[in-house]
């Protein structure tokens, strides 16, 4: 039987022997597609159904004839690539359906007249109920809780990127893992586990003591919102400094450069990068944070410029309490077009904010192998 | 003819080190300060709840009778998230780091980095307008066929609002936090590690196993412990998506509480000794995540040669 193979056949067997064809995977998942929209036909079918049982069943498919073929160490790894992208696939779905909802849900409040550039000062259930019942246009709007939203967000990002910074700084440059860095790394630890409500807490009792009883200002919740930030900033700054590498200080050194300045020049810039993501990822956390705003900053229908006096209004505390408690309790849509519109904005400026933090780690990038 | 430029100019750097160096340990001890304050705070103000005639505190059998069942509705809600995100979060920081196209991975990182960004309340409402209505059939089946599990008993709820559905919401929000910081520290993994693993024959699979996940497994650690933070104290999206009640071991029927959201929901009302007793559950929490810091940041340190620090 051998005589009978040519010498291309046998030469191109020698080399690809064991190993699956390049077609086998888009065979593999036309079958699975098939079978499995065979089998949600017996028992009622569905989008999100047929998608996880032919994952399943793709899964199952390619490793099987991987063991068969390949042997096992090619479809345990066929398999744990399988998992990975269907981790990621599965990631996915939360994002899209959150992102869809809020799409669906907040563009009619984004786009009603006002919505942006009016408070809901004076805005009352009467106004709702006509909107419900005779069709007239929802009114109100949130350019008061953007105000305060960005002015808290501004002072809690102020206090604390320095602080944070220079603390990290402190561990990674100076600490020489001594007990004061050590109790340091552990009690932020503890702080990126203060949960916001507490922070918050905390924040209105020391202005209480401080200022004087029922102190509600932007200033209080600004200060609240940096007990959660600063844990965050500190912890990604350490890893981003940890990372660079000693050769540099070294060199930085043998060059005759002050700590201070080797610092500031050659292990900030080659860190800057992360730390931004992780500025970032702290901003993120704290402006979306509605329990520490509600304890300590009150809720505010109207207008406040001032961080200083006075109840301010914030995003997530409008959103939760034009869910939870609509401006008419009779005829809750319109407060709950204007929490999605609100919420849709909170997205955009987060995104917006993400975008730009990573232009700048872009630009501000050192060049690496990878 | 001492003072040269070289020499004076060494004197303003020395002078700059100071300030630096001492700005730098100021906001270190200020960030110990902080916390003292907050834990001398919570203690001083639960004192009152502690010390109460039994029959005072919510429920009238005491604080401890009034803390059990919301400091297990808390670890629950916690434990599913954990239980759902960690392996989701790391396969995902996985396809991005090892997996992905390379110039479709910093795109997908984005991508991980919105979710993270998307704000606490809008998962809760999300949760309360969506998830609970689309999943409740699924209770309905569990509660059907596994039912004999206790912790599927039914009947199910009509709504959805039950501790799995925050469960899982807690989950999606858990896992950005996990599978950024799990990217970060699996994009650190020495170049040569991997390739000497690949140049031995190993399979992508072996490779990740045998040089990716060692190096990274303190960080994935860190990365699962701040996940478990937010699970813990996360409020909105308990207190929007749970309809809360008492302890049941059932996951699909309403009931359980945690103690983030029985502070935000009864908090704003809450006068005199109420305060108090809310403030203690606040500093039982804070215990809680201590201990969980304590013994993540114990296995970190034993782990500590392999990060990438010197």
């Amino acid at each position: 039987m051998s005589s009978t193979l040519t010498p291309v056949r046998s030469k191109r067997s020698a080399l690809t022997k064991g190993q699956l064809p390049k077609y086998a995977p888009y065979v593999v998942l036309a079958l699975a597609l098939i079978v499995g929209a065979a089998i949600l036909a017996l028992i009622g079918f569905n989008a999100f159904g047929w998608g996880i049982v032919s994952a399943i069943l793709f899964t199952a498919g390619l490793v099987g004839w991987s063991v068969v073929v390949e042997g096992s160490r090619k479809a345990k790894d066929k398999l744990a690539t399988c998992l990975v992208v269907g981790s990621f696939l599965v990631a996915l779905l939360p994002l899209i359906s959150v992102i869809w909802t809020v799409l669906v849900n907040g563009v009619p409040g984004l786009i009603a007249p006002g919505f942006l550039t009016n408070s809901m000062n004076g805005v009352t259930g009467a106004y709702d109920n006509k909107a419900v019942e005779e069709g007239a246009p929802v009114i109100g709007g949130i350019y008061h809780a953007l105000v305060g939203t960005v002015q808290m967000t501004l002072v809690a990002t102020v206090i604390s990127v320095p602080v944070g910074l220079l603390t990290a700084i402190y561990l990674v440059e100076y600490g020489n893992d001594g007990r004061l860095a050590r109790a340091i790394t552990f009690f932020v630890d503890v702080m990126t586990g203060i949960p916001s409500i507490v922070a918050g807490l905390f924040a209105a009792a020391f202005f209480f003591a401080v200022v004087g009883p029922g102190t509600k200002t932007g200033a209080v919740a600004a200060v609240a919102l940096s007990v959660l930030m600063i844990p965050v900033v500190v912890r990604s700054s350490e890893e981003m400094l940890k990372i660079v590498p000693n050769e540099l200080r070294e060199a930085a050194y043998a060059l005759g450069v002050r700590k201070w300045r080797t610092i500031i020049k050659v292990v900030i810039p080659t860190a800057i990068s992360g730390i931004a993501s992780g500025v970032t990822l702290a901003i993120a956390r704290v402006i979306g944070e509605t329990a520490p705003i509600l304890v300590t900053a009150g809720f505010a229908t109207s207008i406040n410029n001032n961080v200083f006096g006075g109840w301010m209004a914030s995003l997530p505390t409008f959103i939760y309490t034009q869910i939870l408690n609509p401006t008419s309790p009779a005829n809750p849509d319109p407060s709950s077009q204007r929490a999605w519109g609100a919420a849709l904005v909170l997205i955009i400026l987060v995104m917006v904010l993400n975008l730009g933090a990573r232009l700048i780690a872009r630009i501000f990038a050192p060049k690496t192998g990878r | 003819m001492t003072a040269t430029p070289l020499s004076s100019s060494q004197g303003a750097g020395r002078a700059g080190d100071k300030i630096f160096s001492g700005a730098a340990l100021a906001a270190g001890c200020l960030i110990l300060a902080v916390l003292f304050g907050v834990a001398l705070f919570l203690v001083v103000q639960a004192i009152p709840a502690l010390t109460a005639p039994a029959a005072e505190i919510q429920g009238g059998e005491g604080f401890f009778a009034y803390i059990w069942p919301i400091v297990i509705g808390t670890l629950i809600a916690a434990v599913i998230a954990l239980v759902i995100a960690t392996p989701v979060a790391i396969g995902v920081a996985l396809f991005i780091s090892h997996f992905a196209p390379r110039g479709l991975a910093a795109g997908l990182g984005y991508v991980v980095d919105l979710l993270a960004a998307i704000p606490s309340v809008v998962y809760g409402a999300w949760g309360a307008a969506f998830l609970a209505k689309e999943i409740s059939p699924a209770y309905n089946w569990l509660a059907g066929n596994m039912g004999w599990l206790p912790i599927f008993q039914g009947p199910a709820s009509a709504t959805g609002k039950t501790i799995l559905t925050a469960g899982i919401v807690l989950s999606v929000m858990v896992l950005p936090i996990i599978t950024s910081l799990s990217r970060e520290i699996f994009l650190q993994t020495p170049k040569l590690h991997e390739e000497a693993a690949l140049a031995l024959g190993a399979t992508r699979w072996e490779m990740i196993k045998m040089s990716v996940l060692p190096f990274a497994r303190p960080g994935i650690i860190s990365a699962v412990m701040l996940g478990l933070g937010r699970a813990l104290g996360e409020t909105m999206a308990v207190a929007l998506v749970l309809s809360s009640g008492a302890l049941t071991a059932s996951l699909i029927t309403s009931g359980n509480q945690t103690i983030a959201a029985e502070i935000a929901l009864n908090f704003p009302e809450a006068s005199g000794l109420k305060v108090s007793t809310l403030i203690a559950a606040g500093l039982v929490l804070f215990v809680i995540t201590l201990g969980v810091n304590m013994i993540a940041r114990w296995i970190i340190t034993r782990h500590k040669e392999f990060s990438g620090a010197n």
